[in-house]
């Protein structure tokens, strides 16, 4: 039975080989994937990204070409190094380093020498390429943009970073995505989809041509076309106006939601984050620590709102039926409360005043009568103050407002929670009068430019805005988003705003702002003049107060309402209320009658006021 | 009155032949093809060379079959002595093709004198041990009989190719079946085992675990007055053998060596040097799955990723194109003529026959288990052909020859009386 043994050692040996056939070709899948990544090389065919309109169809951003200069190495000849370093203007040595790199990268495989020329460069150096064999130049596409006074709103686009490669697979390592703003935002639809080819590759990783014969290619899908509802004329009109000065402006078209404008200063241009200059550009941007250019304060700036927010207390005052439009309010200078006989200051205007001369001249004393009544209807001041911030919420406030831009801020609205917690209840109690700065839009409510000017929107609707947004038309076609086109209410009935909006009209006719009418435009705002601190050597410090206005206007049928905020403008018709009028009569007459007006803003900088606190010298508020 | 011999042709095992052969030559065209168009003529193309090599074989064939089987008997020693001699003359006039001088050149045509000395040993071995006077269990025979198959051996390693030597390895089939005691067979197995223990682990540890299960054996056995001597005599064996194994493998084997075996046993892990090879033509193997990726659409076999791919490792191309079913086939294919072998030799009525029948067997399982087990990462590096696959004249023929003979021989059985 010899030949038994033999058998088995055959059989024996077959089943071994099948069993570790079937443990490389079956069980372990790891061998397949490392197929693919040595044998099939993927080339992506990137697709043209979106162009971006405004409202009135005026390009805003489309693509230019870029010039990449590459190398392969291994087909590299000796060249004259001196004519290429001066042709392309880049040291010898920057020369040697790269090309050693790229060597070690992959001897066949072509790498960057020098990205992103201009067109000019290109031109150049295309006459004299045939001299320098082993470089060819890739042409790429970037962005251009076709106006300076948007960048905030814009945005811009970079290189994708690793954590959103691992996290998105769409995205490989040096593709470009939208960064900021509008091209953040709709990434999706500008970036269009890549195409791809699969390239069978050889064991010295070079090209075999296409794998299978292309069948499972796909070719590239361009971006979509997008249009925001910026007017850029209104835009820029606004970036020349907060000229020298630091702030927000926002406009609003109240029947839709559509941002007209939205201005921080200062800003940036927004070529300098394109091409070969954007890495110590952006350097030098990021590290402006004082002027913040890369804050956007229309959206972001988180400032007391002052005055103007008079009018939500008043709407709401009148919703709560505490108080009519007959009833007036005796001021003293000022309202005076408490055991200790506080007392909230006012300014000299005649006295005593009802609701709309009340708005119109901005009188304190009333606005503290009515705000303590809001809270003291209820039983407990902490009851008091959350049906108060629920009234004050529905206009957008006290929270992000869900605008189509990748930036913002909640501001803030206190809630009974807050105060419990700053005053320690209910070891020690609280009332209505320890939160009267609300009353004034001082104290601890914070709105943002955007959220005032949604705010004005709200009053100028007659209660009910639309979520503002930056988006009108993707490819053409409308948006529908619900988000956007659905109107949000608020808590306070239609009839309560008239009184209101008539007291705002006033502040234009008589009261506050009475020296910025526009002939023939009805216009309606609130003047605002904000007290704001900062810290100087761990110093609570008091800084010249903002200059704050909100306006919409006609006052029947609006088109427009704005926001601004004009830092450290001192009182609110002295920047912002000028600004905001100046504004208006762009939007609504298309040009500007007032040109001393627009003369006095031009020649006026504040950046005096800017440099008091880092002087390290005392300095004097409010002059 | 002798019968046509040529009706006596076992069909099966030349049907099995003819599966090989030409699936091997699909894959040593896909493997290798450098132009879409195929052709008949042009000889840069290896699928065109092997098309003829194996047009050609179709000749050997015939004048195997031809030939007297009474020739083969009577003049074994004299072609032996032939093969011998063409191996010496390979020192003097032989040719250099990667690094081994093992061919001679005819122009443009190599041959490798190494793929017929197999054959030539096999009928060697058969005559001595078929010899009236030959009894293979007395030693001095055993060491005749070792003696046919050790010279062409010898003079095939300073060539230098060691992976042809070891083929050679292959008569310990014959011998067994002839009659060769067991205990060659325990020696053998157990110094492998040895071999492979020793170069895992420490060789103290390898001889303290043997001495403990015989230790162990001896107090099973106590009762039965076992021969301490004889156990004493083997663990210092084991013990010697073991740390010969450590000091020949650590300070005789050169570096390149040492790497193959460590790669397999899984101590070292280098995908680049020498363990590319082996790495790339797993990855081959590993990206077929269950039906391969199609003739000619092997994206590691068309880019050339897997060295020596159309020779030694065109079982990898196998295993990427035609997947694990396409792989297993050809498995079973070997495993098929290797059982149908056996038949045949058993059923052989001189013991010639059967003992050249069993060379045949040992032979091809030989470079069947070496190659498949070095492709699939089994083995260590030994760079032999799969038999009737691989690309390679001089290899095809050998083994056409080789089987053949042995058809020729089983043919004739009719006639033996």
């Amino acid at each position: 039975m010899r030949k038994l043994l033999l058998y088995l050692i055959i059989v024996t040996t077959g089943v071994v080989f099948i069993a570790r056939l079937f443990y490389l070709q079956i069980y372990n899948t790891s061998f397949a994937s490392l197929s693919e990544d040595n044998a099939i090389k993927v080339i992506y065919d990137y697709p043209q990204r979106g162009a971006i309109y405004d409202r009135n169809g005026r390009l805003l951003v489309t693509n230019q070409p870029s010039y990449d200069v590459m190398v392969i190495p291994r087909e590299l000849k000796p060249f004259d190094t001196l004519e290429f370093c001066s042709i392309l203007n880049i040291s010898k040595d920057k020369l040697i380093k790269s090309l050693k790199k790229a060597r070690v990268y992959s001897p066949r495989v072509p790498s960057i020498i020098v990205p992103q020329l201009t067109k000019d460069e290109y031109a150049y150096l295309q006459e004299k390429m045939r001299k320098f064999e082993g470089f060819y130049i890739q042409k790429r596409s970037l962005r251009d943009y076709q106006t300076e006074d948007a960048a905030n709103v814009l945005g811009y686009i970079g290189e994708v970073n690793e954590a959103l490669i691992q996290k998105n697979p769409y995205y490989l390592s040096g593709d470009l995505i939208g960064i900021d703003g509008v091209e953040k935002q709709y990434e999706n639809y500008l970036r269009g989809v890549k195409g791809v080819k699969r390239i069978q590759k050889d064991r010295f990783n070079r090209d075999m041509g296409a794998y299978k014969e292309g069948k499972f290619d796909t070719l590239p899908v361009n971006g979509k076309d997008l249009t925001v509802t910026l007017d850029t004329k209104l835009q820029a009109y606004g970036r020349l106006l907060m000229k020298n000065k630091r702030g927000g402006i926002v406009a609003l078209e109240p029947s839709t939601g559509e941002i007209l404008a939205l201005v921080t200063a200062p800003s940036y241009k927004p070529e300098l984050l394109v091409g070969r200059k954007r890495s110590p550009n952006f350097t030098k941007l990021v590290y402006d620590t004082i002027a913040i250019p890369l804050f956007d304060r229309g959206l972001k700036a988180e400032y007391p709102p002052g005055s103007p927010f008079k009018t939500i207390n008043a709407l709401i005052g009148l919703q709560e039926d505490v108080i009519d439009t007959r009833e007036s309010v005796s001021c003293r200078m000022g309202y005076y409360y408490g055991k200790r006989g506080q007392k909230l200051g006012c300014h000299s205007h005649r006295s005593p005043l009802s609701m709309i001369p009340g708005i119109s001249n901005s009188c304190n004393a009333y606005f503290a009568t009515v705000y303590r009544r809001i809270i003291e209807k209820y039983d407990t001041p902490q009851e008091g103050i959350d049906n108060w911030k629920k009234h004050v919420q529905s206009f957008g406030l006290g929270n992000y407002l869900g605008n189509d831009l990748p930036a913002g801020r909640p501001g803030k609205v206190p809630s009974s929670e807050y105060y419990n917690k700053i005053y320690q209840y209910p070891t020690y109690k609280w009332y209505a009068s320890a939160t009267l700065s609300n009353a004034i839009g001082q104290g601890e409510v914070l709105a943002t430019p955007i959220q005032l000017a949604n705010m004005t929107a709200a009053i100028a609707n007659r209660g009910y805005y639309f979520t503002p947004h930056i988006i009108k038309a993707i490819d053409g076609k409308p948006i529908e988003n619900e988000n956007y086109t659905v109107p949000k209410i608020t808590t306070i009935d239609k009839e309560h705003f008239e009184p209101v909006i008539e007291g705002m009209y006033q502040v234009y006719t008589q009261g506050t702002a009475s020296s910025l009418q526009v002939e023939g435009i009805e216009i309606c705002g609130k003047t605002g003049t904000a007290e704001n601190f900062t810290k100087i050597d761990g110093k609570k410090t008091q800084l010249t107060d903002h200059s704050v206005f909100i306006a919409f206007a006609p006052k029947n049928n609006p088109k427009i309402a704005i926001a601004v905020f004009v830092e450290n403008g001192y009182w609110g018709a002295r920047y912002a209320g000028k600004i905001a009028s100046l504004m208006i009569e762009q939007h609504i007459n298309g040009s500007i009658t007032r040109t001393d007006l627009e003369k006095w803003l031009l020649t006026h900088s504040l950046e005096e006021e800017y440099a008091k606190p880092y002087s390290g010298e005392p300095f004097k508020i409010n002059q | 009155m002798a019968k046509s011999s040529v009706a006596a042709i076992d069909w099966i095992t030349v049907l099995l032949f003819l599966l090989l052969v030409g699936f091997g030559w699909g894959n040593i065209y896909s493997a290798s093809y450098e132009n879409e168009a195929f052709s008949f003529t042009d000889f840069s193309e290896v699928y065109v060379k092997q098309g003829y090599w194996i047009l050609l074989s179709i000749v050997l064939i015939v004048i195997t079959q031809a030939v007297e089987v009474k020739f083969y008997e009577r003049f074994a020693g004299l072609i032996y002595v032939i093969s011998l001699l063409s191996l010496l003359g390979l020192f003097v006039l032989g040719k250099n093709i990667n690094g081994a001088t093992s061919w001679y050149a005819f122009g443009p045509v190599g041959l490798q004198p190494s793929e017929f000395a197999k054959s030539c040993t096999a009928l060697a071995l058969a005559k001595y041990l078929s010899d009236m006077q030959t009894n293979i269990n007395l030693l001095g025979h055993q060491v005749r009989a070792f003696l046919i198959i050790a010279i062409p051996a010898v003079i095939i390693i300073p060539q230098p190719d060691p992976g042809s030597a070891l083929i050679y390895a292959a008569f310990f089939f014959p011998l067994y079946r002839e009659g060769l005691a067991a205990i060659y067979l325990i020696v053998g197995a157990s110094a492998a085992a040895l071999f492979i223990l020793t170069l895992l682990f420490n060789p103290i540890w390898v001889v303290l675990a043997i001495a403990t299960v015989m230790l162990l054996i001896l107090i099973k056995n106590r009762k039965q007055k076992p021969k301490y001597s004889r156990y004493l005599l083997t663990i210092i064996v084991v013990t010697g053998f073991c740390f010969s194994v450590n000091y020949i493998f650590n300070n005789v084997f050169e570096q390149r060596h040492r790497d193959r075996f460590n790669i397999v046993l899984g101590k070292e892990v280098d995908t680049k040097g020498i363990g590319y090879n082996t790495n790339q033509s797993e990855i081959a193997i590993g990206s077929g799955g269950w039906v391969g990726k199609g003739w000619k659409e092997g994206t590691q076999t068309k880019g050339g990723f897997v060295p020596e791919q159309h020779t030694d490792y065109i079982f990898s191309t196998v295993g990427e194109e035609w997947g694990f079913l396409g792989a297993t086939l050809v498995i079973i294919l070997f495993i098929s003529l290797l059982i149908r072998l056996i038949h045949l030799a058993e059923r052989q009525k001189t013991q010639f026959s059967r003992v050249y029948g069993y060379s045949v067997i040992g032979i091809l399982f030989i470079h069947f288990a070496i190659n498949v087990g070095m492709v699939t990462g089994l083995m260590p590096t030994i760079g032999i052909p799969l038999p009737f696959f691989s690309y390679g004249g001089s290899g095809l023929w050998g083994f056409t020859i080789l089987l053949f003979i042995f058809i020729k021989l089983d043919s004739n059985r009719v006639n033996e009386w």
